[in-house]
């Protein structure tokens, strides 16, 4: 059990990985204008990086590594994430036009984006367990959505500050991520990977 | 409030309520601040010798000379005078160790006022407080020169003086034991703690003189006492609890709270007015959260110190917390 703790904590916050290995950084700075958007977009990261973790932890266990096929692990995760995703929002557009109203758009920035990538990669290369691979995502989604939830609150209040004019919008943007990423320095070392 | 003396976002004044007009201004209030740290810097050069009074004239000069040099260059009103940009000097020298290479000084004094405060808009809009966010790009880029504290030996230091270690760092590597040895017994330990008698940062080391100017603030109101009180508090509290080897509750708070820079953290930063929340409660959930990220970074964290990082984590989340205490019309349902 405190294995998984530490695990998921040093996903969310030691090892987060927006603001320590500056992945996912084009949805990162998409959606972080808004506060609720940018809290929908960590759910639908949080959750697609979950179901794809599952998905690839089975693939790679059971066809990729029994055949000696892992010199295709990066490719044949890409095309499985990103049909997976295509499929999650046609099933959801047909069967639930309501979440699909809310999440559809981010669906679709998330298909192939790095962070949804990055997680079943390490998964892979750690060799973790299939429960660690789903609390190393769900771990790692939390903390996606913690960072932006984080700037979207800062840009939010930001939107009134005096920004000099060649800074405005996503000048701004990329110096607050990085002293968010420098606060965050302070775990560094808690939870060694 | 006189029209200069609030900071203001268009014409509103943003505050909480109840607004009341007083005589305050912005220069009253940072000169002040920066008054009442004069006894602690003063001190700092009586122990660290010249090197510490280099490393003060260099970051206050360099503070100032960025935000008169950047708002000449963007056409706004120039606000050197209003000692904000002094503060923000004087209190990164404060935090960093006084026998640094001159140029390190230079780097965070430009980071803390040109990248912190004045991207941002300048003073009333910056996110981050602006002397911990040079002292924390300080201690990313030369984390050896900035983790390297000369020894207490007054007016004979050298720029290349003999180095010590802080508390902290003992506690850290050595454990508790071999602590108490280095000062000799407990009672010295305090002592020495509470005078400011040990290695460390040039303006962290005495608690007294910088309790003296916090509790002076306090009476004056320029502070609210709740949030040296409660980040103390639980630093304190939760290094009790868990410090100890020997299980719950033998860890020694007394300790915790005298050394490193947890006096002048809570006091004097965690109590910047831009960049902690606006209301009381919001405050103390501020400073607890400070307190636990202080501890929790002392315990088990990295770095023998987290005081920094604490208070820059908790601005991060300061938009967060004014949203979730927002005060309620009278009548109205939250």
């Amino acid at each position: 059990m405190a294995e998984y703790f530490t695990l998921f904590m040093g996903a969310v916050i030691v090892n987060n990985f927006v603001l320590t290995r500056f992945l996912g950084l084009c949805i990162f700075f998409g959606v972080s204008k808004n506060l609720n958007a940018s809290v929908g977009m960590g759910m639908a990261v949080t959750s697609v990086m979950t179901i794809s973790s599952g998905l690839a932890w089975i693939v790679y266990n059971y066809i990729l590594h029994p055949f000696g096929l892992t010199f295709l692990t990066t490719v044949v995760f890409v095309v499985l994430i990103a049909s997976f995703v295509q499929l999650l929002e046609m099933i959801i557009r047909k069967h639930a036009p309501t979440l699909y109203n809310l999440w559809g758009i981010y669906l679709v920035l998330i298909a192939t984006n790095c962070i949804v990538l990055a997680v079943p990669l390490l998964n892979a290369e750690s060799n973790f367990t299939f429960t660690k691979s789903i609390v190393h995502a769900i771990g790692s989604g939390a903390g996606f959505a913690l960072a932006i939830i984080l700037m979207a609150s800062l840009r939010e209040k930001l939107q009134y500050a005096d920004v000099p004019k060649s800074l405005q919008g996503l000048g701004i943007a990329f110096i607050l991520a990085g002293m968010l990423a420098l606060a965050f320095f302070g775990f560094s070392g808690m939870i060694p990977l | 409030m006189s029209a200069e003396s609030k900071l203001e976002i268009g014409t509103l004044a943003v505050s909480t309520s109840p607004h009341i007009r007083c005589d305050e201004s912005i220069a009253k209030i940072m000169w002040t601040v920066n008054a009442v740290l004069v006894p602690a810097a003063l001190f700092s050069i009586y122990q660290f010798g010249l090197p510490a009074l280099r490393t003060l004239v260099i970051c206050i000069a360099v503070s100032m000379a960025t935000e008169y040099f950047i708002q000449k260059w963007q056409n706004k009103p120039i606000t050197v005078n209003d000692g904000s940009a002094f503060l923000t000097g004087l209190l990164l020298a404060m935090n960093i160790p006084a026998n640094i290479p001159w140029y390190i000084p230079v780097v965070g004094s430009v980071a803390a006022i040109g990248i912190a405060k004045h991207t941002m808009g300048g003073l009333g809009y910056n996110i981050f407080n602006p002397a911990l966010i040079g002292r924390a790009f300080l201690l990313a880029s030369w984390p050896i020169a900035m983790t390297t504290w000369p020894t207490p030996a007054g007016w004979a230091n050298k720029v290349d003086a003999v180095t010590a270690a802080t508390p902290l760092g003992i506690l850290k590597l050595q454990g508790y034991e071999e602590l108490v040895k280095f000062f000799g017994d407990k009672t010295d330990m305090y002592m020495s703690l509470f005078l400011g008698t040990r290695g460390g940062s040039a303006g962290e080391t005495s608690a007294v003189l910088l309790l003296l100017g916090g509790l002076y603030l306090i009476y004056r109101k320029y502070i609210n006492w709740q949030i040296p009180v409660c980040m103390i508090g639980t630093v304190g509290i939760i290094t009790w609890a868990f410090g100890g080897n020997g299980g719950l509750f033998t860890g020694d708070p007394l300790l915790n709270i005298l050394s490193g820079g947890l006096i002048l953290g809570a006091f004097f930063m965690a109590t910047d007015m831009v960049t902690i929340p606006i209301t009381i409660k919001g405050q103390i959930i501020f400073a607890v959260g400070a307190g636990a990220l202080t501890s929790l970074i002392r315990l088990i964290g990295g770095y023998p110190e987290g005081v920094c990082y604490a208070i820059l984590l908790m601005n991060c989340v300061t938009p967060l917390i004014d949203r979730l205490v927002r005060p309620v019309k009278f009548g109205a349902r939250r």
